[in-house]
């Protein structure tokens, strides 16, 4: 599995919740990273709101999306992209659950 | 398999709403045709006035251009009548030959403009006021003659005089009964309107009947001619004597048509297959002209059509305002008067300002307002809530803002507002801001507004002056948010009393088990709806319901308040207001220890760690509970603080122990949850330094006992406590704050604050629940403590390792 990393497991993340994974990243420094579990998947997005940087993370997560805690812009976890009429998107991570496990593309 | 086919006859307001309501409930379960007999894309007609009268063009009124067709997959046959309906072979054919089948069909068709039967009606120059080729019609003439006759003086004809004259033409407005809008208005206001219409150039002739147009020697009309004789040039006749719906095509297909084509409460036709909405529908016997109500039949009939089978139309009350810039004018409901009906009427001639209420039984049933309509919205909302005015009848005729208003420099006037003011303060949009939106982006509801600018999104204390933007920029066709059922949210389309009810008496007791019973919309619901779900559930079922922390609000589930920049603030309770040494010095240690850097006394009367990160939070706990301290909850909604003042236990002029009673309320509602926030006070005599007149339950020792207020609130309407009633000694007060706030607690909407749900509810209800009936206040006060019996400090719960996922970052 190239460039694969393990980060938990799936039991780890509560359903129709979040976790917080800090990630050290080789230009950026110390990052915070959503892990979002959704009915069925996972999904996995930079901790910080487009609009001013709120940690989406303490969200609610709803269907495939999350409200953001502050002002409650709400994205489309799949995409990372703001559900209209708002605007804004924000990087998301490929994510593979397998055995029960969750794997994460950072590179 | 191939989609089901439905297909729609007539591109129109009410008809496009359905298939907009349909994409949002069922985006993919059908194939979509569209005929339209107007050679256009949908557009805002009731925006046909400033068009006319060259405030905009038709670019601006478009509601969905053909990029919307085809980004949805819509076939969209524009400027095809449909001539038949075929329903045994479920085909419909057009004027040039062409036919779709169709297993659903939507007959959408409006409305035809109502013509006199009178000689000459079908002479060049005479007009019907309908569509936008009307109106360029009229454009035309206008550039091209002078003189102008509109028939009918109700809403339609005044905007089309009104634009005519903008353009320059001399215009008569010729009308049947004695006064205009004779439908929307009383005489009083019909005669204030007919003088400002005056004073702007417009000419009136009252009850007068038209007898025939006369044609000029161009064949062109040229006059009018009454039944008295009387006759007056006209070079261009418009029509505007009411309008008929458009059911040629079902009567001629054999679908029940009575005055408009019958629909049940699912917006079905006599023939299953078919469903209507709109001008051309009758509901209950009742036809509306306006888009507010065919909007909400739009939503029924997109419901059915999605199959999800739940939403019932029940009919609406109207509310009409006259687009005709810089006068304003508002009616609502019943105004003709009579049995049992009492008035309340302000007519100040001189001033231009004629308000006149109709209440029955102590509720608004009607109103008429010419010259102030500020709070027509306001009013509007109490006649659809029915609510019961008593208490504030007395100040009802000077308006909401009579109310006390602070925070928007008690601004309520907002058509007078310039265009850069600022509307929302909490986001930072202007008025400017919100016209723009409404107009390029088509928006009708507060909702929309919301959605669209984030103004009235965050604390709502603007929602009343975006509803007066979107009512003097619409017109009548904003739809007012009391004209609507109030929904949980759109996944749903069940009330909060309905969502309620049905946990009740279905013994429903999770979220999933309320969703599929109600057929929610979505998957798992929305922020909005979650958590009011998971509220009502555990205040109903107490012991059975497991709290679902996903569904909370990220305060609630980790129990301190976010702040901007995503650390946290810890406030620990303080019992009445008091603390002590060591709980100071443990305080002090903590801000130390953990390098907080900001601690402050609350407006609540107690001290706060501010900006605090989310995994410290725990360590800061520990050492708060090791000191005796638990949580103040300075984040839910639930118990905040019992405000006590020195009272008898010190001070010159207390009557009663004000602190020893503050603290047996704060201890007994530990942990309470509630549908918003709840704020006590106890003040030790009436000087009141507590202040017990502006809480939830506010409390006043005299000397014989205890006075008891309710449903004060301090916050964004500043709401004075009512008097509840008078009790002799401490476990009266306790036994009558507790069932009060159980009353609420069980019967509140979520979000909904104890000064807005008594409003609601009527203080009455309240005192024959709270005071009147001992019994009943008994019960109520025992499943309070039922409910609270025991519960454990949530800080400390997560001192010992609960939800650590919540504190506890990954690493990779
Ligand atoms: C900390 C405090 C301000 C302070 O430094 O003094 C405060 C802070 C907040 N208030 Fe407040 N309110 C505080 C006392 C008040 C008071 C005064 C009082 O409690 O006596 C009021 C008016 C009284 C009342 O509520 O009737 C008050 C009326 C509001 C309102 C408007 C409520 C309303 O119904 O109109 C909101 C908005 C809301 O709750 O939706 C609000 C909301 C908030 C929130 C929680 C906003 C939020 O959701 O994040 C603020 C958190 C700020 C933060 O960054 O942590 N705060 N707030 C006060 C905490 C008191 C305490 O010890 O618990
Ligand atoms: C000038 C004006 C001002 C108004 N102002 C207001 C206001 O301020 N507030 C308010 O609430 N309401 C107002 N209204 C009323 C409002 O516009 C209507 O209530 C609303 O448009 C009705 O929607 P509908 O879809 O039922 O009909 P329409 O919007 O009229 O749509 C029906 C469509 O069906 C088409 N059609 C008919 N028969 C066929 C057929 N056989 N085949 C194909 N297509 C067909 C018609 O051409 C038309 O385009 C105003 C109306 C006018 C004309
Ligand atoms: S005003 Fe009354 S209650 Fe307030 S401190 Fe003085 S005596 Fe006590
Ligand atoms: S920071 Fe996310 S909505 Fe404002």
């Amino acid at each position: 599995m190239e460039n694969w990393t393990r980060v938990c497991a799936l039991e780890d993340i509560p359903r129709l919740g979040s976790r917080v994974l800090l990630h050290r990243d080789p230009d950026e420094g110390e990052i915070a990273i959503a892990l979002f579990r959704t009915q069925g998947e996972v999904f996995a997005l930079r901790n910080r709101c487009p609009h001013r940087g709120g940690p989406l993370a303490d969200g609610i997560v709803h269907d495939r999306h999350v409200s953001c805690p502050l002002h409650g812009l709400k994205l489309n976890l799949a995409s990372g992209e703001a559900v209209a009429p708002d605007t804004g998107c924000v990087r998301t991570y490929p994510v593979r659950v397998e055995q029960g496990l969750v794997h994460l593309r950072l590179g | 398999m191939e989609r089901p086919h439905l297909v729609m006859v007539g591109n129109g307001m009410a008809g496009v709403r359905t298939i907009e309501e349909l994409l949002k409930a069922a985006p993919d379960r059908y194939r979509i045709t569209i005929f339209g007999a107007e050679p256009h894309p949908n557009y805002n007609r009731i925006l046909l006035s400033p068009v006319l009268a060259g405030e905009m063009d038709f670019d601006d009124i478009v509601l969905n251009p053909l990029g919307w067709y085809h980004d949805h997959g819509i076939t969209l046959h524009a400027g095809r009548r449909i001539v038949r309906i075929d329903r045994a072979r479920r085909r419909v054919i057009a004027d040039d030959g062409s036919e779709a089948l169709y297993d659903r069909l939507l007959l959408a068709t409006g409305s035809v403009p109502f013509v006199l039967p009178v000689p000459g009606n079908d002479l060049p120059g005479v007009i019907a006021y309908r569509d936008i080729a009307d109106t360029e019609r009229m454009i035309e003439a206008a550039a091209t003659h002078r003189h102008a006759v509109v028939i009918g003086g109700g809403l339609l004809g005044l905007e089309a005089a009104n634009g005519l004259r903008a353009r320059g033409m001399d215009v008569t407005v010729v009308h049947v009964c004695a006064w205009l809008l004779e439908r929307q208005l009383d005489e009083v206001a019909g005669r204030m309107l007919q003088q400002s219409l005056e004073q702007r150039g417009l000419k009136f002739l009252l009850e007068k009947h038209t007898e025939a147009l006369l044609a000029g020697e161009s064949g062109r009309v040229a006059a009018v001619r009454f039944r008295d004789g009387m006759q007056i040039p006209a070079d261009l006749v418009v029509m505007a004597a009411g309008i008929r719906p458009n059911t040629a095509l079902a009567d001629a297909a054999g679908i029940h048509c009575n005055r408009g084509i019958v629909v049940d409460d699912t917006m079905q036709t006599y023939d299953p297959k078919i469903y209507a909405v709109g001008e051309c529908v009758a509901h209950r016997g009742t036809v509306y002209g306006l888009v507010a109500p065919l909007f909400e039949q739009a939503k029924v009939a997109a419901n059915h059509l999605a199959q999800h089978g739940v939403g019932r139309y029940a009919g609406s009350v109207t509310a009409t305002k006259l687009k005709v810039t810089g006068i304003d004018l508002f009616s609502a409901g019943d105004f003709s008067g009579g049995n049992g009906c009492e008035e309340i009427v302000l007519n100040d001639a001189a001033g231009g300002v004629y308000k006149r209420l109709l209440l029955r039984e102590n509720r608004v049933v009607g109103g008429v307002m010419y010259g102030d309509t500020a709070d027509g919205a306001w009013y509007f909302q109490l006649l659809k809530e029915r609510r019961d005015i008593s208490d504030i009848r007395a100040r009802l005729l000077l308006g909401q803002g009579a109310r006390g208003d602070l925070g928007h420099q008690g601004q309520n006037r907002a058509a007078a507002m310039p265009e850069d003011a600022e509307v929302c303060g909490c986001n930072g949009i202007s008025k400017g801001t919100i016209v723009r939106a409404i107009k390029e982006k088509g928006l009708f509801t507060l909702d929309d507004v919301k959605k669209h600018t984030r103004a009235a999104s965050s604390c709502g204390s603007c929602a009343g002056l975006c509803e007066q933007i979107l009512a003097s920029t619409l017109g009548g066709a904003y739809t007012p948010v009391a004209a609507l059922k109030k929904l949980v949210c759109g996944c749903s389309d069940y009330s909060h009393d309905e969502v309620r009810r049905a946990i009740r008496e279905q013994r429903l007791i999770s979220i999933p088990e309320i969703m599929a019973f109600l057929e929610w919309k979505t998957p798992n619901g929305c922020d909005k709806c979650r958590p009011a779900l998971n509220y009502y559930l555990i205040s109903t079922w107490p012991q059975l319901a497991k709290d679902d922390p996903q569904s909370r609000f990220v305060n609630e589930r980790v129990h301190a308040n976010i702040q901007k920049d995503g650390t946290f603030s810890v406030v620990p309770r303080m019992w009445g207001g008091l603390t002590s040494p060591s709980e100071l010095r443990a305080i002090a240690g903590v801000a130390e220890k953990y390098g907080v850097p900001t601690v402050k006394i609350t407006g609540g009367a107690r001290i706060d760690l501010l900006g605090i990160a989310k995994d410290a939070l725990p360590l800061v706990w520990a050492d708060l509970n090791a000191a005796g301290m638990v949580s103040g909850h300075a984040y839910g909604k639930s118990i905040r603080t019992v405000k006590t003042c020195v009272g008898a236990e010190h001070c010159r002029f207390g009557t009663q122990h004000s602190m020893a009673m503050g603290v047996k309320l704060e201890r007994m509602l530990f942990d309470m949850y509630a549908p918003h926030k709840v704020k006590l006070a106890v003040s030790g005599c009436p000087r009141n330094c507590a202040e017990a007149g502006i809480k939830d339950v506010g409390v006043i020792g005299v000397d014989s006992g205890y006075e008891i207020y309710v449903a004060g609130n301090g916050g964004i309407k500043t709401e004075v406590a009512q008097f509840l009633c008078k009790v002799p000694d401490d476990d009266a007060v306790l036994g009558h704050a507790g069932a009060f706030l159980q009353l609420y607690r069980e019967e509140g909407h979520y979000l909904e604050r104890t000064c807005h749900f008594v409003a609601r509810v009527g203080l009455d209800y309240v005192k024959r629940r709270v005071v009147e009936d001992a019994d009943n206040r008994a019960q109520l006060h025992q499943r309070l403590l039922d409910a609270l019996r025991d519960r454990p400090d949530p800080w400390a719960e997560r001192v010992a390792g609960a939800a650590r996922h919540e504190f506890e970052p990954l690493h990779a």
